[in-house]
């Protein structure tokens, strides 16, 4: 009904800190603070792949409610606003897919990260170890 | 079947970004577009196979053709949004090259 508001929360608080970390990492750069990181993902690289599946996933199901006709383009934009009981049902939703969407995303993410700071380091390692 | 659709999507994006040449057609976006609604879509079926059980997997031939439908619209809809961004962001400049073109 409207579990795709729960993802898209996610998605805005992510952008945000995607963009205050972008801006730290700017400022490290500067004053040479990176170089000490140079064997892992940057944290504002990792925070936009997390914001892209946030917001891609988010639009696509939007639209899926549009084709549903759960979501509407006036006001109040979700048909379940309009019953009291539909709502119970719609928060409920939220609760339970919403939140489950969300967390399985970030779950998905966390591997990723996890993943790609080990084939940079192994990468690395390789390189350091041709070099010698 | 929106679901199996999105994966097939998002399979095909990944494979196309993994034997990509170079980064100018911006494919993370389309993999990143399709991979975070097919884990969406994988939590909806989920819960979907909790409350029905087996019936899930057996959907009225009605439901399929319109989901059938919808996953298309879909992919379609993540392919408008992913070819709006690589057109904006230009890396090749090419509609730069097409705009600042003097006309003989």
């Amino acid at each position: 009904m409207a579990c795709f508001i729960v993802p898209t929360a996610e998605a805005v608080i992510v952008t945000a800190v995607k963009k205050i970390e972008r801006k730290k990492e700017a400022a490290g750069a500067q004053s040479h603070e990176v170089q000490a990181h140079e064997d892992r993902v940057p944290l504002a690289r990792k925070l936009t792949w997390l914001a892209n599946m946030l917001w891609g996933g988010a639009v696509l199901l939007a639209f899926e409610h549009i084709w549903h006709g759960e979501v509407t383009l006036w006001f109040p934009f979700l048909t379940a606003m309009n019953d009291a009981e539909e709502m119970a049902t719609m928060l409920h939703e939220m609760a339970t897919v919403g939140v489950s969407m969300a967390v399985l995303i970030s779950i998905v993410w966390i591997g990723m990260c996890i993943a790609a700071d080990a084939i940079v380091r192994r990468h690395s390692s390789e390189t350091a170890e041709s070099t010698r | 079947m929106t679901l199996l659709i999105t994966v097939f999507a998002a399979v095909i994006a990944t494979v196309k970004w993994y034997t990509r040449k170079d980064d100018t057609m911006m494919l993370g976006i389309l993999c990143f577009l399709y991979w975070g609604a097919s884990i969406m879509w994988l939590v909806d079926a989920v819960f979907e196979y909790m409350e029905l059980g087996a019936e899930y997997f057996t959907p009225a031939a009605e439901d399929m053709l319109n989901d059938t439908f919808l996953g298309l619209s879909v992919v379609a809809l993540g392919l408008v949004i992913w070819l709006v961004r690589l057109l904006i962001a230009d890396p090749r400049g090419v509609i730069h090259k097409a705009l600042t073109r003097k006309q003989a």
